[in-house]
């Protein structure tokens, strides 16, 4: 237990940012309209990707003779840019349809 | 990872996920928005690629041949994907992105400098990171099977619940236990993983496939949550931010879509509606009745005001071009032309709009519920197209049913209701719809593409 309190004190600011973010990100979203969940959840989905930030520092930083970890951060980064790329590709996609905006 | 300028740079990405996603408040600034949001993932995986962290191996050729991987994929997978397959497709990719939370907390115990101690908040961080996203992955995937149609909901545990209770006993237990030896026990670390894996498949697979926009919603907050929490474990700020706002987003989206089904979200969970099974023996003498596609384009021709109510059978037939076409149609004939929308209709939240705005109706033709209900007592004729649950009166007046409560597109309020179905089988939450058997409906049987195109021949001929 004084591990985990005394990590929340040596971090103490960063769990102000989580604690703050949690509620940016509640009020940001509660203002989005119906019409464009679809888009919002493919794009937050999108954000969601930033892992692969974690998984670049992973390789970086890992021997280069480490396959373990040079292997799983391959597969990890692929997946991430997956989910990075595939949705935000996919977002814009959506939302140029919303942009048109009288038929014919 | 403490730099000035690096924390300036991060600081620049995450004020620009924040203004996208608050640029996707309307559909004008959306995409917008959203290519902001994509420049600040940019910036943020430039600055890790490049800024010196000391001398580091950096590895490069790895990542990149990992990135052009995943990027074609991708890419590819976006622009190929059909509108009504979207819940699937972000089912996977939430469930890489839960994959690669995943794989990094795997990593992070083998790189564990020897000696650590074990009962820390950065080892409790790492494994709460391996387990939300090992069920963020494999739920996904789950989920999307289930959307997909080739996992049925009648693969079932006996008792889900009491076994899924179980299950995350151990997997506390488990993780309580790795924390308290003197070294990491890799072995264990793996049985971790796989107990991970496996709740996140009896997790879902009890909730039935109608409840899915819930889960999607709930999984998506999970991979958020699983970001934030390896953003915790390097003290990185965009990953904790990021992994935040989607995570608020997701439980966001999850408790609407509970609202608007007016369900606990524990009810969801346990998958109570899969379940029920529900005798329909009282609607058995009643009969319906059906009308001709000849007689629905006269009474839509002389309409005023027609509401469309569009469900999953729409996305289905890929009817959304034809439905279209129809209302072009009648607003050329001076028919005024509405759609109404339920917040579950569909397999994802906002899944019925995506689809209409793919066949060019404009965005504000589509009404939310509210709305709806307000202009149907003077609405002439509603189409509703493969919906049923969302308009089952039940939900207002029979307590004993498994939707009771939900608020519904009351669509018995106007002057005729023409319901388009492929047959009188009932919907997900498998209940009889007593709006059938109503003294204004009318069944028009088909496929709703087929039936829309017969409809759009009559009317040119009437």
């Amino acid at each position: 237990m004084d591990g985990a309190l005394s990590f929340i004190s040596e971090n103490i600011v960063m769990i102000y940012i989580l604690v703050l973010a949690i509620f940016l990100g509640m009020e940001v979203i509660s203002k989005v309209p119906t019409v464009l969940h679809t888009p919002l959840m493919s794009g937050a989905n999108a954000i969601s990707g930033v892992v692969i930030i974690g998984a670049i520092w992973l390789i970086r930083n890992a021997d280069p003779d480490n396959y373990f970890v040079l292997i799983i951060g391959f597969f990890g980064i692929a997946m991430a840019t997956i989910n990075v790329v595939g949705g935000f590709a996919v977002t814009n996609r959506m939302l140029e349809m919303f942009k048109k905006k009288k038929k014919k | 990872m403490k730099d000035p300028t690096l924390d300036f740079l991060y600081l620049i990405a995450i004020v620009l996920f924040v203004v996208g996603l608050k640029g996707q408040s309307h559909p004008e600034s959306a995409r917008r928005g959203n290519l902001m949001a994509a420049s600040g993932m940019i910036l943020g995986i430039i600055i890790t690629l490049f800024y010196p962290f000391g001398n580091t191996p950096n590895n490069y050729g790895w990542i990149a041949g990992g990135a052009a991987l995943g990027g074609v994929i991708g890419y590819f997978a976006a622009i190929k994907i059909k509108m009504t397959k979207m819940p699937e497709m972000v089912s996977v990719f939430n469930g890489f992105g839960g994959a690669c939370t995943m794989l990094i907390a795997i990593t992070e115990f083998k790189t564990l400098p020897p000696g650590t101690e074990l009962m820390s908040g950065q080892v409790l961080i790492i494994i709460f990171s391996l387990f939300i996203g090992s069920v963020a992955f494999s739920g996904s995937m789950v989920a999307y099977g289930k959307l997909d149609g080739f996992l049925r909901d009648s693969i079932r545990l006996p008792a889900p619940q009491i076994f899924n209770a179980l299950l995350l006993l151990a997997i506390i237990v488990l993780g309580g236990y790795i924390m308290s030896l003197d070294q990491v026990h890799y072995a264990l670390v793996l049985v971790l993983l796989g107990l991970s894996l496996i709740y996140g498949v009896t997790f879902v697979s009890p909730i039935g496939g109608g409840d899915m926009p819930v889960v999607i919603s709930l999984l998506n907050s999970f991979t958020g949550l699983g970001a934030a929490g390896a953003g915790l474990i390097y003290g990185n700020q965009v990953m904790i931010v990021g992994g935040i706002l989607v995570g608020s987003a997701g439980t966001f989206l999850t408790i609407l879509m509970c609202e608007a089904m007016n369900r606990s979200l524990i009810n969801v969970l346990i998958g109570g509606l899969g379940a029920t099974t529900l005798s329909s023996a009282d609607s058995k003498d009643k009969v319906v009745k059906e009308v001709t596609h000849g007689d629905t384009a006269i009474m839509l021709k002389y309409a005023k005001k027609v509401m469309v109510v569009p469900g999953y059978g729409l996305a289905v037939a890929q009817a959304q071009h034809a439905c279209n076409d129809l209302e072009n149609m009648l607003e050329k004939e001076g028919v005024q032309v509405k759609y109404g929308i339920h917040p579950v209709a569909g397999r994802m939240p906002g899944h019925m709009n995506v689809l209409l705005a793919e066949a060019d109706v404009p965005y504000d033709k589509l009404l939310e519920m509210e709305d709806s209900n307000s202009e149907l007592p003077t609405t002439d004729v509603v189409l509703v197209i493969g919906a049923n649950d969302v308009v089952n009166p039940a939900a207002k007046t029979d307590k004993g049913s498994p939707i009771y409560g939900m608020p519904i597109i009351d669509v018995e309020m106007a002057k005729n209701v023409i319901i388009m179905k492929r047959s009188m089988r009932t919907g997900y939450a498998g209940i009889d719809n007593p709006l059938f058997y109503g003294d204004n409906s009318k069944m028009l049987f088909g496929d709703a593409k087929d039936t829309l195109n017969k409809l759009k021949t009559e009317l040119s001929n009437v």
